[in-house]
């Protein structure tokens, strides 16, 4: 039996693995530093805290054929404008507490979760809510208590979680923010809330 | 030795054995509440009004997944307690802390899946993600369970390299040691809290993804490379050359195959590129497991000293291929993944490739610890019983596994199909394809199947617990080519 052969051979394997596998953490970490700024908060695919401050639209990209975040005038969550600092608090308590709820567990959030309930990407911007200017309360309302809200036709209903009226304003806050992060059109053909004036 | 022959003797087994099959056990009583849990959420898909407001969804769910990773990885360090001391040909060194840190480990878990089960929830702070969980789909474990799992991770470590390095360093313990410090580096990527969701799954992928589909892999090839040799009898230098083989593909895949985690997370368009091109040459090295096995087992003629072992061996070879490499595929490129992604596309692939990659081979390593429990004896042909229940269990728990896996790749279709392409992902079109007939047929066929896969559970466990009882017979001897 030829077991001469080099590519038979322990050794060559062996080397092949270590190079293999240590080019391509090289490489994942220089793509990790590349990635890193770009989706840092205040960069162009991932806003500033700030951005609640605005209106969020989801439009058409001609170039890249796909639905972009927009984000449009001024248009304050619960009508007060908040600082960089206030924003990112009051995003950070939401984002708290959809961890401290479980939300990922039923729900998606960027498409990643459990497959019970929405996707929560562009919960915003979602038709569900109506219209834009009664949007934020209704929010806050069915986070605080779901169980008697309308849902579906399945009878498939979010729980009472006990949350508060701060921290569902929060979570409100979150959920605007994370639907101005450019997710490469993700959800795809989305239809989004009216927003017109 | 005769003396014990056919009874459960722990003098049957060595150091690293014993504390091997503490970790099996409670790696089936996890494995028995993952599926518990699994079928009260399947369940709730069809009977939304079950136990809505006491154990909702969101409950189940998480203790269905959290006991997933906790009895596989529970079966990996059993798994590598069990050959430690055959492969090193040395004592455990710290085998008086492993039990110690077996009990403080056990502990926390039951700690921890209490307060799933009785606090579920806290209030949006910094101490409900120390004390109950951190809401992290697969890495939920409280803060205070992260470090306990760190510091036990940390005594395993030691356990097996210190053990390694004063015995006999093999092939295998080299690729074992490193996958072990790469397996618990990665899990301290996944201990921060951050605002901003897109660096949140950027780093969470590090942990989910280069555990499942880089060191677990990994992992599961060193314990294929041992199992081989035992129950085939093939050659150390063939099964170590594989090992480094599949561990080049592995991690050369793997590794950047991370990126198709990456396209709609909020990170840059190249990533499409990466991802996409990394993840599709993924199933190369599951490929190259099934010719590896097969071809081991069919140059012996399939003669070998454990039966069931040999075949939940190469169902794992297979389960790994379709699961994690063939279904994985299908959704992986861009184009389709945008339809898919987060849709019951992701459970079909999840259940397959989990319980194909990796249930398996666990499910293997307790045969195999079933037969030195009583004294080494036979476990080839000719079983009282024609060794039906161990048949009949690896088939109802496949059958039930395919059946579920299909059932939901169904319901994803439908729902990538209406909910994405037609509706436009809205929740108006997410719902409408929830209650479209295809989806809730998919469902109940799901539900279904997995009644039939805990009927096999129930038969595992039962034969596990009887298989070789007063048997006479020696092992088969394989010729050891070593």
């Amino acid at each position: 039996m030829a077991t001469s052969q080099w590519w038979s051979s322990e050794s060559f394997w062996r080397k092949t693995a270590i190079w293999v596998t240590g080019g391509s953490m090289v490489i994942l970490i220089l793509l990790t530093m590349d990635t890193l700024p770009k989706i840092s908060a205040g960069s162009q695919r991932v806003p500033a805290y700030s951005a609640i401050n605005h209106r969020i639209e989801y439009k058409f990209d001609e170039a890249r054929h796909v639905q972009v975040p927009v984000i449009g005038q001024e248009e304050p969550l619960f009508g007060t404008k908040l600082s960089e600092a206030e924003a990112e608090a009051l995003v950070s308590h939401g984002k708290m507490t959809v961890q401290a709820k479980n939300c990922m567990n039923c729900h998606t959030l960027l498409g990643n979760g459990a497959y019970y309930a929405p996707d929560l990407t562009k919960a915003w911007l979602d038709q569900y809510w109506g219209s834009s200017d009664i949007r934020e309360n209704q929010m806050v309302e069915f986070i605080k208590d779901p169980s008697n809200k309308l849902h579906n036709s399945l009878n498939r209903r979010m729980p009472n979680l006990g949350v508060t009226d701060e921290e569902a304003r929060a979570v409100v806050a979150f959920l605007k923010w994370m639907s101005a992060i450019d997710t490469n059109g993700f959800p795809y053909n989305f239809k989004s809330i009216q927003q017109e004036n | 030795m005769a003396s014990t022959m056919g009874r459960l003797d722990s003098a049957n087994l060595n150091g690293g054995q014993k504390l091997a099959v503490k970790y099996f056990m409670v790696a089936a009583v996890l494995f028995g509440a993952q599926i518990l849990f699994g079928l009260i959420s399947g369940l709730q898909y069809l009977k939304p009004e079950l136990f809505y407001g006491v154990l909702d969804f969101s409950v189940n769910r998480m203790v269905h997944i959290n006991a997933l990773v906790v009895w596989l990885l529970y079966g990996f360090l059993g798994s590598v307690y069990w050959m430690l001391e055959e492969e090193s040909q040395h004592e455990v060194v710290g085998l008086k802390l492993g039990n110690l840190i077996f009990w403080v480990l056990t502990s926390a878990v039951t700690v921890v899946v209490l307060v799933y089960l009785l606090v579920q929830v806290g209030p949006g702070n910094e101490t409900s993600l120390w004390l109950i969980h951190e809401g992290r789909e697969y890495i939920e474990a409280p803060r205070w369970a992260d470090i306990g799992i760190v510091v036990s991770v940390l005594v395993f470590f030691y356990n097996v390299a210190a053990t390694f390095s004063k015995g006999r360093y093999t092939g295998i313990a080299g690729v074992l040691v490193l996958d072990l410090l790469a397996l618990f580096g990665l899990y301290l990527a996944g201990m921060f809290y951050t605002p901003n969701i897109s660096m949140d799954q950027y780093w969470w992928w590090w942990v989910i993804h280069l555990w499942v589909e880089a060191t677990w892999e990994v992992m599961v090839a060193c314990i294929m490379a041992y199992g081989l040799m035992k129950v085939l009898g093939v050659r150390r230098k063939i099964v170590e050359t594989w090992l480094y083989i599949e561990v080049a593909l592995m991690f050369g895949s793997g590794i950047l195959g991370l990126g198709h985690h990456y396209f709609w997370i909020g990170t840059p368009e190249y990533w499409f590129t990466i991802g996409g091109l990394f993840s599709a040459l993924e199933p190369v090295p599951l490929v190259a497991m099934v010719v590896h096995a097969v071809f081991d087992a069919g140059a012996r003629h399939a003669k070998n000293s454990n039966h069931p072992t040999m075949a939940w061996l190469i169902a794992h070879a297979f389960g790994n291929f379709f699961g994690a490499g063939v279904w994985g595929f299908m959704h992986t490129l861009p184009q389709i993944n945008l339809y898919t992604h987060g849709t019951q596309w992701s459970a079909s692939h999840g259940h397959l490739a989990f319980f194909g990659a990796y249930a398996t081979i666990i499910i293997a390593f307790f045969y195999l610890a079933a037969q030195r429990w009583r004294g080494g004896v036979w476990m080839s042909g000719e079983l009282p019983g024609n060794g039906w229940k161990w048949k009949w269990a690896l088939a109802l728990l496949n059958v039930g596994m395919i059946g579920m896996t299909v059932a939901l790749l169904i319901s994803g279709y439908e729902q990538s199909q209406i909910e994405r392409a037609i509706e436009g992902s809205s929740w108006i079109g997410y719902f409408a394809a929830q209650a479209h007939p295809w989806f809730v047929q998919g469902m109940w066929w799901r539900e279904a199947f997995g009644v039939v896969f805990t009927l096999g559970f129930a038969l595992l466990v039962w034969d596990l617990l009887t298989i070789g009882k007063g048997e006479k017979r020696a092992m088969q001897e394989v010729k050891s080519e070593e």
